[in-house]
């Protein structure tokens, strides 16, 4: 698992989770999987802006970006010029 | 008595309770102090002034170990020192007077210059005692209450009375050639310099360790020692490691609460299960805390906004029935890692006020408090006002703060036209400004967020009105491993993304307290200590007063002799409080500072005299 994931693989699990064995990796959608909520969505934004320091536009939250690890590590590829 | 010094002291015994006695002296080397308080390495520093500085001691004391070291390494002895301390030690050779105070102001130091003589004490009262000294609201102090909720070292709310501010030093030069300037010198400083290097376990270890350490110093006493426990992680988590990592018999204390909002009874039983203590509780109903509040504003000694001291008060008065004289407590911990709401909201404010054409992120504001129902319904604009989270905001060194401050800062619209006046120009946030330290700009904003608290709540109300007053009230010492001197340097340079991560607060001490406490109070949402308010003294079913003090403190004709407030918008108040209708923080906060100024008017300006010979006959 690359640093990205692993970083917000580690977030979900610590802080938006209640129950931590679940496969935050082999989760194809968070939202379907009721593993992320509208507030988790902007808590996880403020994770990956506190943590790659860049910012995230109200466009950009979109299931697109957010919805599984493999797109949010996409996602932070992109917005660090990757 | 020297011919330019004299000495005085009431002692709570806890070491060397026969050889302790003060105000003590060391002859040889023209030495006699007065200390209130303890230093918790004094085993360790006699041991080296032993060794390497051939130093003889007369007592097992920590004073004596004060005095040899203030000998030997003269004013920066308190460097040295870990512990909690207000001291002064007259030096005859050199006819000075060297004052301290410990780091972050656990122990109280009060002065005042009167008619050419510098006069010191551990409570205001003491000064007052002493003929002529003026006893006078310093409407600035009140000012600092009614925004900061104390009034910020050195001012007090006192006119002519200064208190020295934690982390420094005074030196009293005495005599016909002696300098009129008393500057306090610092000595200590938190310094949130970030070590970006550590990493989370390796924290949560190393904190482990510092707070096992910090714990064991604080169980040397000749006397037992016991804990509270409010159910919450930090109080739980000292209890836990002197339970686990000491072998100290453990006795635990905690308050309940008649309103179930207020009440953590079950998470202290589960502790309390789980580590197997020795355990007492004590009941704080409203109608206790309205009770005890009087007696509470003369330890307190100033006006405060909540009535949260009161049950520390009933609290200590248990520990002290139940024979103890020491309790550890988990106080320090939310300032030094990072657990307060205040750091969160703030985070999540920063987070809005950094986009701010985002509709999304004003959500994360409404899901803090997703039980204030005003809250939920608030129009976006409305939303980043109310929590100043507007970009215009994020350019203030005091951004953490700001909706805390604003919104006590409005109870001083209650205040009387002559007060209004006489404050005119008074601001607190300008002059704290200008007193903040060179580094601040260059410091995380969660780290300016610490600083604050740690530097003006934690000392001028956590410590004081809610720590050292109350329990001392009782003649009970409390102390804190998470403000021993190591864990809060250690704590200082923790990277912020350790101390909250995401919206996680005190996130290495979560992961420290693994295994020493139960798993639900490590996953149970922080609740802060609160106690009922206006609730305490009016009835709410039926609009009745509980005591017959609060309606004549309230009347128009008492609040307009203080002269502090408006007696007609304290009588609006006062109606709003009755009709069951002042249900918000600000009323009730207003109610409060209210109250809390005439009960101190009355017992320190107006009845002061009868109180002390009162005071007197009652602990002979």
């Amino acid at each position: 698992m690359s640093e990205i994931s692993q970083k917000v693989s580690e977030f979900i699990r610590s802080s938006l989770l209640l129950d931590s064995n679940v496969d935050v990796a082999g989760t194809a959608s968070f939202l379907e999987a009721g593993i992320i909520d509208s507030t988790g969505v902007l808590e996880l934004v403020q994770f990956l802006e506190e943590t790659w320091n860049f910012s995230v536009k109200d466009e950009e939250m979109v299931p697109a970006n957010l919805d599984s690890l493999a797109k949010l590590e996409a996602f932070v590829q992109r917005k660090l010029g990757g | 008595m020297d011919r330019g010094c004299g000495l005085a002291h009431a002692r709570l015994s806890i070491l060397d309770l026969a050889g302790g006695a003060q105000p003590m002296q060391l002859e040889q080397d023209g030495l006699a102090i007065t200390f209130n308080g303890e230093v918790f390495n004094y085993l360790e520093l006699r041991e080296e002034l032993e060794r390497e500085h051939g130093r003889r001691f007369a007592t097992r004391s920590d004073t004596e170990t004060i005095l040899h070291a203030y000998a030997v390494w003269g004013e920066r002895c308190v460097e040295r020192m870990n512990g909690q301390w207000a001291f002064a030690i007259w030096d005859a050779r050199r006819q000075r007077l060297f004052c301290a105070r410990d780091r972050i102001g656990v122990r109280p130091f009060f002065w005042t210059l009167h008619e050419g003589r510098f006069l010191f004490a551990s409570e205001v009262k003491a000064l007052f005692a002493c003929p002529g000294v003026t006893r006078a609201f310093d409407l600035r102090g009140l000012n600092e209450v009614l925004t900061f909720w104390c009034a910020a070292a050195p001012r007090t709310v006192w006119e002519g009375i200064s208190e020295l501010p934690p982390g420094c030093t005074l030196t009293i030069e005495a005599g016909p050639g002696a300098s009129g300037r008393i500057e306090p010198k610092r000595y200590w400083q938190l310094d949130y310099t970030s070590d970006d290097s550590q990493q989370a376990d390796a924290s949560a270890e190393k904190l482990i360790e510092l707070l096992v350490d910090a714990a064991r110093l604080r169980l040397r006493a000749d006397v037992p020692v016991g804990a509270y426990l409010s159910g919450g992680l930090d109080s739980s988590v000292i209890a836990g490691i002197v339970k686990r990592r000491t072998d100290t018999r453990l006795q635990t204390f905690s308050v309940t609460f008649e309103d179930p909002d207020y009440d953590e009874s079950d998470y202290q039983r589960e502790v309390v299960e789980l580590l197997g203590t020795q355990h007492d509780t004590v009941r704080a109903s409203n109608e206790l805390i309205g009770g005890v509040f009087p007696e509470l504003a003369w330890f307190m000694e100033t006006p405060v906004v909540r009535t949260a001291p009161a049950p520390l008060y009933v609290l200590a008065g248990l520990v002290r029935k139940s024979g103890y004289k020491v309790v550890l407590t988990g106080e320090g911990s939310d300032e030094m890692l990072g657990g307060y709401d205040i750091f969160k909201e703030a985070k999540v404010r920063r987070f809005c006020a950094q986009q701010p054409d985002s509709k999304l992120r004003p959500q994360l504001l409404r899901s803090l408090y997703p039980y204030l129902k005003s809250l939920q319904a608030q129009p976006d604009a409305y939303l980043r006002a109310f929590f100043h989270a507007r970009a215009e905001d994020l350019q203030n060194p005091f951004f953490s703060h700001l909706p805390r401050w604003k919104l006590t800062q409005q109870i001083r619209g209650m205040f009387s036209k002559e007060t209004k006046a006489a404050l005119a120009g008074h601001d607190p946030l300008e002059e704290l400004r200008a007193r903040l330290p060179r580094e601040y700009a260059s410091w995380h904003p969660f780290a300016q967020a610490q600083y604050l608290e740690s530097t003006i709540l934690l000392p001028g109300y956590i410590l004081s009105s809610q720590g050292d007053r109350p329990a001392m009230g009782q003649s009970i010492e409390g102390r804190y491993p998470f403000l021993d001197a190591r864990v809060m340097d250690w704590a200082a340079h923790l990277p912020p993304r350790l101390k909250m991560k995401g919206l996680d607060e005190k996130h290495v001490l979560k992961r420290a307290a693994r295994g020493l406490v139960p798993e639900r109070v490590l996953a149970r949402p922080k609740q802060p200590y609160r106690a009922p308010d206006a609730a305490s003294f009016i009835d709410p079913s039926t609009g009745k007063s509980r005591y017959p003090y609060v309606d004549e403190l309230l009347s128009e004709t008492s609040v307009g002799m203080t002269g502090v407030f408006d007696p007609a918008s304290v009588t609006k108040l006062v109606d709003k409080v009755r009709s069951g209708s002042a249900t918000g923080v600000k009323d009730n906060m207003a109610f409060v500072s209210v109250l809390s100024t005439q009960l101190v008017a009355q017992r320190f300006l107006d009845r002061f005299e009868s109180e002390v010979t009162a005071s007197d006959s009652a602990h002979p």
